[in-house]
């Protein structure tokens, strides 16, 4: 039997596949779907998020796009749910700038996402606001990604926990304290809180940033602060970000009329707390952009724990040490990944497995 | 080249680094390493030390010198608070004082910053403040017993250069404590020229952090700040109008 601790979407979505796959499989979690997954936004956006020295990352969130629509229908197949119940959309990222300096920096990211062949359009502020009219006047011009996508995160960790039901995977609802060793130090199992043991042939470690209190994975908690709103209408038909004061934020519609917002990133260790200036942050920020989020219903503000690794690459695959494999690390992509982990699990995609091989962090700590 | 000293204190690297703006750890201790720092800041602000493999394990592990920041302060009374947390927390009684005006601009408001660098000064702290290119206020700020002047060459993470390179020398002039030209770097060129103009030390973030190859910028800015030390040191020639031959024209 396999264990996977941590019932996050990295950890239900790998319990999922094995469990189709004919595996037997148990997932250990004290509070399912409600870690790092119940704060995210549900961004699939590997286009409009990258950074010049994080390709090895765009290649990743390229490769597990592509996967999402399979993984989603058949997701939302296998629990029982309408197509579609997922809200996945892929009406793409628009990327908004105010002033002169935000325009040069669009049109260095234009240039740069052009050289690496990623399709992007220039827009000019009134074809920003012809696509979404509730932009603020002052919007100078866009960069559109068309190819990225959003999910609900809680539609997905939920549908997940639902197709385990179905097939009977056990779910236990404990925390996970520790590791079961045997004499040459192979991993056999999972210690719980309550002194219970579970045996297992593999356990994959999903912990997210608990990773690193049951193992020595430098895998670091990085806070982020992100703020739900409400309307009757949705307001905007897209993701759209922008950079105001420097700080970039994000506003992602789901068809229900909610609005996401985030995020702050903090490093405060296991700190969830909401604070007044994360919040004001959020809505100062998100007004600049779309001025009528000042009229909406606050429905949800929640803090989350990204585990972030040195290199922002998760860490999949063989820990190094017998019986224990590592799906963790996905810092602000696990929603995003979550497909693709599987699939490297799975022996899937061997090349990309390379650039998410635990093993490049023995020298590091 | 010969050491930085400050509050007694020596450096043999003149770049000081900043933190800010690099997309991950690794590239930052890549930035790090290259730039040969030996004191680097940190802001303390939505940090908590105690928390581990953040920016800070990464300072320790390269036998860094952290400088705790105030950056996101807005009163004096919030910078000497959040300069008593940095020092329980990370045993230092350095602080690199930094009080901002606005959000816009961020430049540095500098009657919280004079109130703040008092206060701090008298409660023994090692105070390195941030400033604008004023040399009237450098000058009250290392009377009131500041370790280091840090006035700024450009607004924070702008990339402008040293727009005023006269004040900054009138700065130098007077200064009996190092000056560290913080904030305004773009290219290495800049930070060579800070240190033609005299400046002791360099302090810079985003134009490593955010360049498109940030350990190759962190190298630029390494050789940069040595050149410019040197010729400072070695003294420039005069500039003339006309060219004045090299060799001599005839025997």
């Amino acid at each position: 039997m396999d264990v996977i601790v941590g019932g996050g979407v990295v950890g239900l979505s790998i319990a999922w596949r094995l469990a189709r796959a004919g595996r037997p499989v148990t997932v250990v979690d004290p509070a399912p779907g409600r870690g790092a997954s119940y704060a995210a936004a549900g961004m699939l956006a590997p286009v409009s998020e990258v950074t010049y020295t994080e390709v090895p990352l765009l290649r990743l969130g390229v490769a597990s796009l592509r996967r999402w629509p399979g993984f989603a229908a058949e997701l939302a197949d296998d629990a029982g749910l309408e197509p579609g119940g997922l809200d996945l959309r892929s009406d793409g990222t628009l990327d908004v700038a105010f002033g002169a300096d935000d325009m040069a920096v669009l049109d260095e990211m234009a240039a740069y996402l052009d050289k690496l062949g990623l399709p992007v359009e220039r827009l000019t502020g009134r074809e920003c606001r012809r696509l979404e009219p509730m932009l603020a006047p002052s919007v100078r011009g866009g960069l559109l990604a068309p190819g990225d996508a959003w999910v609900d995160p809680r539609r997905v960790t939920a549908a997940l926990l639902a197709a385990l039901e179905r097939r009977a995977v056990p779910v236990v609802r404990e925390r996970a304290a520790g590791l079961l060793h045997d004499g040459d130090g192979a991993v056999v199992g999972v210690r719980l809180e309550t002194g219970g043991e579970l045996r297992a042939e593999r356990v994959v470690l999903a912990a997210g940033a608990w990773s690193t209190e049951l193992a020595g994975v430098p895998v670091r908690p990085v806070k982020g602060q992100i703020m739900r709103l409400r309307s009757p209408q949705p307001l905007l038909g897209r993701c759209v970000r922008g950079a105001v004061h420097g700080a970039s934020v994000y506003l992602v519609p789901r068809g229900d009329g909610e609005l996401v917002v985030g995020a702050t990133q903090e490093e405060m260790g296991f700190d969830t707390r909401v604070t007044a200036g994360g919040l004001y942050e959020l809505l100062r920020d998100a007004r600049e952009l779309v001025p009528g989020v000042t009229e909406l219903e606050v429905s949800d503000v929640v803090a989350g724990l990204r585990p972030g690794t040195p290199d922002n690459l998760p860490l999949i695959g063989p820990s190094g040490t017998q019986g224990l494999v590592y799906a963790t690390g996905h810092h602000r992509g696990g929603v995003l990944l979550a497909p693709l982990t599987t699939a490297v699990l799975m022996g899937e995609e061997s090349e990309l497995a390379a650039l998410c091989a635990p093993g490049r962090f023995r020298d590091f700590s | 080249m010969d050491d930085l000293i400050i509050a007694g204190e020596k450096f043999s690297s003149r770049l000081i680094m900043g933190t800010g703006g690099a997309p991950s750890l690794e590239v930052l201790d890549q930035a790090l390493v290259a730039s040969g720092t030996e004191l680097t800041t940190v802001a303390m602000r939505r940090l908590d030390p105690a928390s581990r493999g953040s920016v800070l394990d990464v300072l320790r592990r390269r036998g860094i010198k952290v400088l705790p920041n105030t950056a996101g302060c807005f009163t004096a009374g919030e910078a000497v608070l959040t300069a008593r947390l940095a020092r329980e927390a990370l045993e230092t009684n350095w602080v690199k004082l930094e009080v901002i005006a606005d959000e816009r601009t961020l430049l540095p408001d500098p009657i919280e910053t004079f109130d703040a660098a008092e206060r701090l000064v008298a409660d023994g702290f090692v105070v390195l403040p941030y400033i604008g290119d004023d040399p009237a206020l450098a000058r009250r700020l290392e009377q009131a017993g500041c370790a280091a002047v840090m006035p700024l060459g450009a607004p924070i993470g702008s990339g402008l250069g040293i727009r005023n390179p006269h004040n900054i020398e009138l700065i130098v002039e007077a200064a009996s404590v190092p000056v560290i030209l913080d904030a305004g770097i773009g290219t290495a060129s800049d930070a060579a020229l800070a240190m033609e103009l005299g400046c002791d030390a360099v302090l810079l973030a985003t134009a490593v952090t955010r360049a498109q190859r940030p350990d190759l910028m962190a190298t630029a800015m390494k050789e940069a700040v040595v050149a410019g030390r040197l010729a400072r040191q070695a003294g420039r020639i005069p500039r003339r109008r006309y060219a004045e031959a090299s060799s001599p024209m005839t025997p």
